[in-house]
């Protein structure tokens, strides 16, 4: 029997790529972490404000952060190996997109801020996530609801975003909108199957989608920065309901009819307004960086 | 002896990707650019998906084997944009990975990701025509869109029964 053929190709082939010179890290998986923008070219264009691109790399970095978080939450307890591996694999996407805009962030203002001093070292005012993202995770339903509600809108601003003055903020938006169309998928596979299925699952994920439906709103009240140099999200609340109307209807569920949860004094997660559930989300996530400040391994 | 700037492309598309090592970062489109001025080699790599864990590793090894092939000053540097494609994976990319048993992917045009409208629902069995890398059947399903990596789904075969992994368009 040829060698190739057997199970150990994988292995053989590393074998045959010769003597790994000093310092090869291949096997050394999660030793290093490279700057997601290693080498990029980060001068800012003309007309572009730093500190304004800053924040709006944050209000966006954020969103991805906190939602990859809760989505994390899933790996041990999802409903089956299928979806705990989609649901952790949709989270590594926003994870990523994340890292790639908070390490924008921290170029843009001159700070020299990382994308750890940003996800680690801020404290639960300075996070600029809208209230959706931070929720509980709650029931499945309420998962798919969420994602289905966050992608559908992501993706049409990142649509938008892909022709963006800022050539490092109009790749990542370019790279993640084809992801984000995964992510739609998804959870529009979900919602169909849910709510066309049973007469209990149907009944559940209509309770998720109107529980979570005036936490929507949020993601198309614009910010000023989004005003000053970004997308206006109000012009993306119209193509968005009518997506999800379409999608809504197509799994024999109602369009949501709830009005949008109120803002305290105006302001909501993005000037730092948060639920509840945030301060707890992030004392998971910081608790290890905060314990060993500058650690490595 | 330092070559030029084209025996370093082939240096550096030599180095195989962390997660399909039967594959090299030329095969899989990965590599985007090497160039080579004023005694500095500069590499230009194109990461997959953007929470792809392999960055640094590849970053590592197009530096490392380039030093060790004589070259004094090395850069590696990422290039986002355009971002990547499973339509920059080769002819003879495509043909590596469905000889170590998975699937390739199809044209990226084809799928929602390159689409600008809302996404069209579908429930049932995929109707995508995708060929068992073990036994070259046609009669195979979908278990689960989401693999054991960003970049692959997960299918079975109804002839011979293995499962396989496929690569997504995207």
């Amino acid at each position: 029997m040829d060698a190739e053929m057997t199970d150990d190709h994988v292995y053989l082939s590393l074998a045959e790529a010769g003597p790994e010179p000093e310092g090869e890290a291949r096997w050394a998986y999660g030793t290093g972490f490279t700057d997601p923008l290693l080498g990029v070219d980060t001068a800012l264009p003309a007309g572009v404000d730093g500190a304004d691109l800053a924040v709006y790399c944050q209000l966006l970095g954020d969103d991805a952060l906190v939602l990859s978080q809760r989505l994390i939450e899933w790996v041990t307890c999802a409903p089956e190996l299928e979806e705990e591996v989609a649901l952790a694999n949709l989270g590594l996407d926003l994870l990523g997109q994340a890292r790639h805009l908070l390490t924008r962030a921290g170029q843009a203002d001159g700070s020299g801020r990382t994308e750890d001093d940003f996800a680690y070292l801020r404290e639960e005012q300075e996070f600029r996530n809208v209230r959706l993202v931070e929720l509980p995770n709650g029931d499945f339903a309420e998962c798919v609801a969420r994602l289905l509600l966050f992608a559908t809108a992501r993706h049409a601003l990142y649509e938008r975003l892909a022709t963006h003055p800022d050539r490092v903020l109009a790749a990542v938006a370019a790279r993640s909108v084809k992801e984000l169309a995964y992510h739609i998928e998804y959870a529009g596979s979900w919602l169909l199957r849910l709510g066309d299925g049973t007469e209990l699952s149907a009944r559940r994920m209509q309770a998720a989608l109107d529980a979570l439906w005036p936490w929507l709103d949020e993601l198309f009240t614009p910010h000023e920065v989004e005003l000053r140099l970004g997308v206006d999200p109000s012009e993306l609340r119209e193509p968005v309901l009518a997506s999800l109307a379409a999608m809504i209807a197509e799994a024999t569920l109602a369009v949501p009819t709830a009005q949008p949860r109120a803002f305290v004094n105006g302001r909501g997660g993005r000037h730092g307004v948060h639920t509840e559930a945030l301060g707890p989300l992030l004392a998971e996530l910081q608790v290890v960086a905060r314990a060993h400040p500058g650690a490595t391994w | 002896m330092v070559g030029t700037a084209s025996a370093a492309w082939e240096v550096a598309a030599a180095v195989p990707d962390p997660e399909l090592p039967m594959l090299t970062l030329a095969d899989l489109g990965i590599l985007a650019e090497v160039s080579e001025q004023d005694g500095t080699v500069t590499a230009w790599i194109t990461p997959t998906y953007s929470g792809c864990p392999a960055v640094a590793e590849m970053a590592a090894n197009v530096d490392s084997r380039l030093r060790a092939a004589g070259y004094g000053e090395v850069a590696v540097r990422l290039r986002l944009d355009p971002p990547w494609s499973t339509d920059r994976i080769s002819a003879e990319g495509l043909r590596k990975l469905a000889e170590a048993g998975i699937a390739p992917p199809g044209p990226a045009g084809a799928h929602p990701g390159q689409s600008t409208g809302p996404t069209a629902l579908a429930l049932g069995p995929t109707r995508r025509a995708v060929t068992c890398p073990q036994c070259g059947s046609t009669d195979t399903e979908e278990l689960s869109r989401f693999g054991s990596t960003a970049c692959k789904s997960l299918w079975r075969c109804r002839s011979c029964r293995e499962p396989f992994d496929r690569i997504k368009e995207i």
